[in-house]
């Protein structure tokens, strides 16, 4: 398979996907340069884990277009899509069912080397690599997800993601279940990772901080479509659009002196009279 | 693509781990155990049945035509004269086989279908699901004796088609385990990976529908067992070869003459079912896990402990918790501690934060003032005062009526704490009129009021609606009002706006503020944000691992931390975490097209 020559990972453009008969994406186009981090923000319900699995051939494209590498990927059968799976990989939001719990961590780990034909040993020898890169203790392999802690749980997520050096990875809330300080380390962890390997991360998150703290760009989306689109510091600090703007000002900062700033230009923004 | 035998690679340590703990927890089952021996003693007798019988199945001697059970033929001689026992253990033969027959037919038919059907739906599914119902309607037992008009006494057959008529059992219980596990994400990320349907069947879908296959196809053989016997018995089976059934039906030709020739057969009958349903059981509670847990008496409070500290220090206080300490009750009578000697209070008009990560206690806290800590918890020392007046000292009718009247409580996921069968105008009502004592209209018209003070901008159309055609951010305002309802003192929140978004979340804690300083409400605020603390909380505690670690004013934990706790974990909060440097171009990994490792 030939491919063109491009600067970019991820190119998509104008698509829309529905649910029956709501439309969950009203035309969205979004770029992912390699070892970028896009940072996708926004309410539920707003599409953006609706295009993490789009991207990821999970929710079916109405219309426009995924392009991987150049290469049209939105309408993939299953065999291109098994090929694909190499390249893109995803981390789900709830680490307590994104494992298969009847599956020790090292099966679990296993499971998409073995897919794209790499040997036993080979296989478990990545799985100790792994289980190093991640943090985790190398007899993890032998023991069920129920023994792992929560943020534990998500760094086997991440093995496993990590698995086949896919060159990008769909991040659907990854952090979100997670307590304050576990969500610093792995943050860290994915960073860390990026840093080191190229990887591209889609990262979809409900939380401006947390989007803030590891995406390069940053995307806000609502009601199936993108308002803004821009540099991490940016979007984030100065916003233009008005939703991005009331998304940042709702979000309570850590610093009650602060905080109590913020909620008094939130409701003079708002044209209500603060208490 | 080289396809690997993923079961070959797998390390089988977890899976023989398991399954030991299983064989344990039947084992340790006397019952089961029994069962298994009388069932295995049963099958080994048919499957060895030309040794173990004393003589051969049609082996006739006239002058024992129903004798009484003697010394030659032990259990006596049938209508025909043969030996009744020798018969009972050469008749377990095609009576086991036949009916296991019935067992392999069904699930085979039914666990392929299902798996297909539930995991593919479509067409499929709902063709599938419209033959299980005309399967399920069709009267087996007159189907099988029209059958028997047509091809004669073929107890094969018969019981190929009895496993037809069973399937529809199979096909609905593994469909609906399909289905819900299909949407998991492990085999969402499973199909990311690229496997295979068959293999996602086989490695992810499976597991789960193992166990109740196993236990169904006990109780399936059981019933064929029976169903067989039955069938035996109106004499639709060939009469070449003994079974139980037609032993039955001999046994009744000649009830005048040889009313002992019916205990035999019938007790093996009963006896095998016995056993099938036996060990089905016991597998069915050895795959759930655990034994029972030991039931600890809801809340009992330890006489000691409440002896101990009997007097409030902070009369004039709103609530005051003083070294309380929560344990649950272990399974070996042990007890765990979640909450450790907690002390704090509330004025009227205070907003206290109670602060900490999972585990933490900080909801068990909460739930031991309202004194709705889950099966099993208990408050094992300290005391908990209402205004001076000691919560322990109240029986839980009481308590009932201070949770409405005294202490309004705003759940953590709003949706599931209202009643999805009642309209929302209902369940507000109720309290009022039940609680508050207020006449239909009064409740109504109060209700009205409360769901315009909550924010909620037209208040007939949420009272008439019912909960899943509101909003999450709505549910919340509604469960608000209900809380409010009647006019408490002190408002308990269990993390109000985890489950919401962050601008939902915003006015949820702008509507809190607002109806705590109109009302000059105490409030015990638990939750994980920190920046829910900075916003809303006079005071806050941080706990960790069942304790307090710190408790002040608000500005002051903020300025100044000075527990290590509570230093690491503000210096977690990503609010202020660097930005990523700009990213250094780099050019794309070329796809590669071969599988090398």
């Amino acid at each position: 398979m030939s491919t063109i020559a491009t600067t970019n990972l991820l190119e998509v453009d104008e698509l829309t996907v529905h649910y029956g008969k709501f439309q969950a994406l009203k035309g969205v186009s979004v770029t992912l340069a390699p070892g970028e981090t896009l940072g996708l923000v926004g309410e539920s319900g707003s599409g953006k884990s609706t295009l993490g699995r789009a991207v990821l051939g999970l929710a079916e494209v109405s219309s426009g277009s995924i392009r991987y590498l150049g290469r049209e990927i939105s309408r993939l059968d299953r065999a291109g899509r098994r090929a694909l799976s190499r390249e893109i990989q995803v981390v789900f939001q709830d680490p307590y069912t994104s494992l298969n719990a009847m599956l020790s961590v090292g099966d679990i780990l296993v499971e998409p080397l073995l897919v794209q034909g790499t040997n036993g040993a080979k296989a478990r020898e990545r799985v100790q690599e792994l289980l190093d890169q991640v943090r985790l203790p190398s007899d993890a392999a032998t023991r069920l997800p129920r023994e792992f802690s929560g943020g534990q749980r998500q760094r086997i997520a991440i093995a496993r993601a990590l698995a086949i050096n896919p060159q990008l990875i769909v991040c659907d809330e990854p952090v979100s279940a997670l307590d304050l300080s576990t969500q610093a380390r792995v943050i860290d962890l994915f960073i860390e990772i990026q840093e080191r390997t190229g990887v591209a991360y889609l990262f979809i998150s409900h939380d401006l901080a947390v989007v803030r703290a590891i995406s390069h760009r940053v995307a806000v989306m609502s009601g199936g479509k993108i308002v803004e689109q821009g540099p991490a510091d940016q979007v984030t600090s100065a916003p233009k659009d008005d939703y991005t703007r009331r998304l940042l000002m709702a979000a309570p900062v850590p610093d009650p002196i602060a905080q109590a700033e913020r909620r008094r230009a939130r409701l003079a923004q708002a044209g209500k009279v603060p208490a | 693509m080289s396809t690997v035998d993923l079961e070959a690679v797998t390390t089988p340590a977890v899976a023989t781990r398991q399954g030991r703990a299983v064989l344990r927890r039947f084992l340790r089952n006397p019952l089961a155990v029994i069962a298994s021996l009388v069932f295995l003693a049963i099958v080994l007798s048919a499957v060895f049945a030309l040794w173990l019988a004393p003589y051969g199945a049609n082996f006739t001697k006239l002058a024992l035509v129903t004798a009484p059970p003697g010394e030659e033929f032990l259990l006596g001689g049938d209508g025909a004269g043969r030996d009744v026992l020798s018969r009972l253990i050469y008749a377990g033969q095609l009576t086991l086989a036949g009916s296991f027959l019935t067992v392999l037919v069904a699930a085979g038919l039914g666990v392929s279908t299902g798996l297909i059907a539930g995991y593919f739906g479509g067409w499929f599914d709902r063709f599938g699901g419209w033959m299980a119902n005309f399967l399920i309607v069709l009267p087996g037992t007159i189907v099988l004796v029209a059958m028997f008009t047509l091809i004669g006494p073929n107890i094969i057959i018969t019981m190929v088609v009895l496993g037809v008529l069973i399937a529809p059992n199979f096909f609905r219980l593994v469909r609906n385990l399909v289905i819900s596990v299909r949407n998991e994400l492990y085999v969402d990320a499973a199909r990311v990976s690229g496997l295979s349907d068959g293999r996602i069947i086989s490695r992810h879908i499976l597991s789960v529908v193992r166990a109740p296959i196993i236990i169904m196809a006990a109780s399936v053989w059981g019933i064929a067992i029976v169903v067989q016997a039955g069938l035996e018995f109106i004499g639709l089976g060939d009469p070449t070869t003994p079974t139980w059934g037609s032993m039955l039906l001999d046994a009744y030709n000649n009830i005048y003459i040889g009313r002992h020739l019916l205990l035999p057969p019938g007790l093996m009958i009963g006896l095998t079912v016995g056993a099938l349903i036996l060990i089905g059981n016991g597998l069915r509670d050895a795959l759930n896990g655990e034994e029972a847990i030991m039931v600890a008496p809801r809340q009992r409070v330890k006489d000691t402990a409440r002896a101990a500290v009997a007097v409030p220090s902070v009369p004039e206080a709103l609530l005051e918790v003083h070294g309380l300490s929560v344990g649950y009750a272990g399974r070996d009578g042990s007890t765990k501690t979640v909450v450790r000697s907690v002390g704090f209070t509330i004025a009227r008009g205070e907003i206290l934060g109670l602060v900490g990560e999972s585990g933490s206690g900080k909801t068990q806290t909460a739930l031991s003032v309202l004194r709705l800590l889950p099966e099993g918890g208990m408050v094992t020392g300290g005391g908990i005062w209402l205004e001076g007046q000691n919560l322990a000292g109240f029986s839980d009718a009481q308590m009932q009526a201070i949770r409405g009247r005294r202490i309004g409580y705003i759940p953590q996921e709003p949706m599931s704490n209202l009643d999805p069968l009642f309209r929302v105008g209902s369940q507000l009502c109720e309290p009022l009129q039940v609680v508050g004592g207020l006449s239909r209209q009064e409740a109504r018209d109060k209700a009205l009021a409360l769901l315009e003070r909550v924010g909620i901008a037209d208040p007939h159309r949420v009272f008439m609606s019912y909960p899943h055609q509101i909003s999450g951010g709505m549910a919340q305002r509604v469960l608000i009002a209900g809380a409010l309802s009647c006019d408490p003192d002190l408002l308990i929140a269990d993390e109000p706006t985890t489950a919401l978004d962050v601008t939902v979340q915003a006015e949820i804690l702008d509507l809190i503020r607002d109806l705590q300083a109109e009302r000059n409400l105490g409030v015990l605020m638990v939750t994980h944000n920190f920046g829910v603390v900075a916003d809303l909380c006079d005071r806050v505690a941080v706990m960790r691992g069942g304790e307090i670690v710190e408790l002040g004013p608000v500005n002051d934990i903020f300025a100044r931390p000075q527990h290590d706790y509570t230093r690491t974990l503000l210096a977690s909060t990503l609010e202020d975490a660097p930005v990523r440097p700009p990213l250094v171009p780099r050019p794309p990994r070329q796809q590669s097209a071969g599988a090398e490792a």
